[in-house]
């Protein structure tokens, strides 16, 4: 293997003793881990194991009863996600959020929408900086789509689209926000050999030329396995491995989560 | 057949982001502004101008506030009548009382006045959605109609609750006539659709988008809510503000509280419902249907000359209207304005199959 563009550094993320509930249901109880700059995390586990919660913790959707989140050495409990969007971490979808009514174009667009500054006065007459910034911004978000290859569906309204192209879609969005930390939840849920090929190769090429950190959730093992530096799983809530993806194909508590016991 | 795309290439972002990207439609629509401010006025005759045009543009500028609230920002209204009732008593006491000022800043202010109350009835948007709010947004009507009735001062303590205003004045040019009027309203309508397609293609517009397709989406990649929301309301009440004015000096000429009631909302609400939510052109088709309908079914018998009574047509007519609204929902849930994308869609290809 190469050396890597942008070799590991360190921790960017610390997710500290976070325990969240849902009335009695216990969705995460008392999860530490961390994220190296860099580095492809993956979250893994059984259903209902709490990693979509995992996430919407992370980016604010949720905000914890218990524990601390320290992203670049400031910690939070209780940002709302559009503050946490703002210090750079972006993230995708299970089931695709993407806005259905617009076209592949202005989906990307939005995702720049901390970038640009112009006042409500300047759009209206589309004057002077105003039409500069949506030109300056076009030209990146072209960038996005050309690396993404996605240039022929531009003006198409997302509904329109097929499942694995929503996806990348999803994933184009994401990345127009110029991530440090991007967080994706399945981005292969759902999708055949060749479109999981296809974003995982986006997924690698991400973390090597913008050199982003990546924590994934994913459900496919060979991929997981392929691709993350290093592997967190939990099972109900709680965190029973942490390490390599070698570390975690040994593991014993993983193996039963994974199988079952039998009692 | 002539509407083709072929062969025009795009070489800049610029010119593939702007407005009327294909040139056909470009030469339409200068066409089109040709026939409005020229044609229009050389044909028409006074009742036409007084029945159908001038209600037409004034309430296409409210149903493009509307619009832009409901069908871009997702947030629904049923009280937005109540901007226009602000937009046109702060329109009227601000030249009562402050005559000096050109009507043009009278207008501006009057909308800046709704958009002000507009923010102010917005707030439970950043609580509630769906029904929940547009029952909240009736608030706005509720109190709009018993400020106005009740707090004097607003209409300057005249004895019957009705004000009355005089023909406005621009740079010495009084708009009098019918055809003034409508070239007026003409100017105003354009330059405020061209505004309001600006800022719907802009940044704000795809914040307002974002927020109706999909809120929590829309917060994770970093749209503030409170922002979104609130200006949609802010920008939306003064469009309506600047609509109820005209609709005060220039159609009513003198009103009462009642012109602007909740008949009034829901109208409006039809019209970018027929017209087309998310859709400025569906605004013109929406208040065009819905101004002209009543007025064709009016006449239809006539033209016939099966003698009905006028009271029989005007039941006639409110059935019709419904039942039309019904189908018009069925048929075609995206509105006229659907259509008329259809339309042009299957104009690029007529008359080839493929």
């Amino acid at each position: 293997m190469t050396a890597r563009a942008h070799p590991i550094g360190g921790v960017i993320l610390a997710v500290e003793g976070v325990s969240l509930a849902f009335g009695g249901v216990q969705a995460l109880r008392e999860v530490s881990f961390d994220v190296r700059e860099h580095e492809v995390r993956a979250i893994i586990g059984p259903n209902g194991a709490g990693k979509s919660s995992m996430l919407n913790v992370i980016n604010g959707v949720y905000h914890p009863q218990q524990g601390t989140i320290r992203y670049l050495g400031r910690e939070y409990h209780d940002m709302d996600s559009h503050e946490v969007a703002a210090s750079g971490i972006s993230r995708t979808f299970q089931n695709l959020a993407l806005f259905k009514g617009m076209t592949v174009l202005d989906n990307i667009m939005a995702g720049r929408n901390l970038k640009m500054r112009t006042n409500l006065l300047l759009q209206a007459l589309r004057i002077g900086p105003a039409l500069r910034e949506e030109l300056e911004h076009r030209e990146a978000v072209e960038r996005i789509i050309d690396f993404l290859e996605i240039q022929a569906y531009r003006k198409i309204p997302v509904g329109r689209l097929p499942y694995g192209l929503q996806k990348r879609v999803d994933l184009a969005r994401a990345l127009a926000m110029e991530p440090r930390l991007l967080l994706l939840d399945e981005p292969m849920a759902g999708m055949n050999v060749e479109e999981k090929q296809d974003m995982c190769r986006f997924i690698l090429d991400v973390n090597d030329q913008f050199g982003t950190t990546i924590v994934l959730i994913e459900h496919d093992m060979g991929v997981v396995m392929d691709i993350s530096d290093r592997v967190v799983v939990l099972d109900y809530g709680r965190k029973i491995g942490d390490g390599t993806p070698d570390d975690v194909r040994a593991n014993q508590a993983v193996i039963d989560a994974y199988l079952g016991v039998s009692h | 057949m002539l509407y083709r795309e072929n062969g025009q290439f795009k070489s800049t972002y610029a010119s593939d982001q702007q407005m009327l990207p294909i040139a056909q439609d470009r030469v339409f629509m200068v066409l089109l502004l040709a026939f409005a401010f020229i044609g229009v006025p050389l044909v028409t005759s006074d009742y036409v101008f007084l029945s159908l045009l001038i209600p037409f543009l004034i309430l296409t500028l409210a149903a493009i506030g509307l619009n832009l609230l409901v069908g871009y920002c997702g947030q629904i209204s049923i009280g937005h009548a109540a901007f226009m009732a602000v937009g046109a008593y702060a329109a009227y006491n601000l030249v009562l009382r402050v005559p000096q000022l050109n009507f043009l800043v009278v207008l501006l202010l009057a909308g800046l006045i709704a958009a002000v109350i507009g923010v102010l009835f917005g707030i439970p948007s950043l609580r509630i959605k769906g029904l929940y709010l547009a029952v909240a947004t009736l608030a706005a009507q509720f109190f709009s109609d018993w400020m106005f009735a009740r707090v004097k001062w607003f209409t300057n303590y005249a004895h019957s609750g009705s004000v009355q205003t005089a023909p406005i004045e621009l740079f010495g040019w009084t708009v009098e006539t019918p055809v003034e009027k409508y070239l007026f309203l003409l100017a105003v309508l354009v330059v405020f659709t061209l505004v309001a397609k600006n800022l719907v293609r802009g940044h704000i517009g795809r914040e307002w988008m974002a927020m109706r397709d999909m809120d929590v989406a829309a917060e994770v990649i970093g749209i503030r809510p409170v922002y979104a929301k609130l200006t949609a309301f802010a920008v939306s009440a003064f469009y309506c503000g600047v609509a109820g004015a005209l609709w005060g000096f220039v159609y009513l000429g003198s009103w009462e509280p009642l012109a602007f009631n909740l008949n009034l909302s829901l109208n409006l609400l039809f019209m970018i419902i027929i017209g087309g939510m998310g859709s400025l052109l569906g605004s013109y088709f929406g208040a065009a249907f819905i101004v002209a309908l009543p007025i064709l079914l009016d006449q239809v018998p006539i033209w016939l000359g099966v003698p009905i009574s006028t009271a029989t047509s005007a039941h006639l007519a409110l059935m019709i209207f419904g039942a039309l609204i019904v189908f018009f929902l069925i048929v075609e849930p995206h509105g006229l304005a659907r259509l008329w994308a259809i339309g042009k869609e299957k104009l690029r290809l007529w008359p080839f199959p493929h």
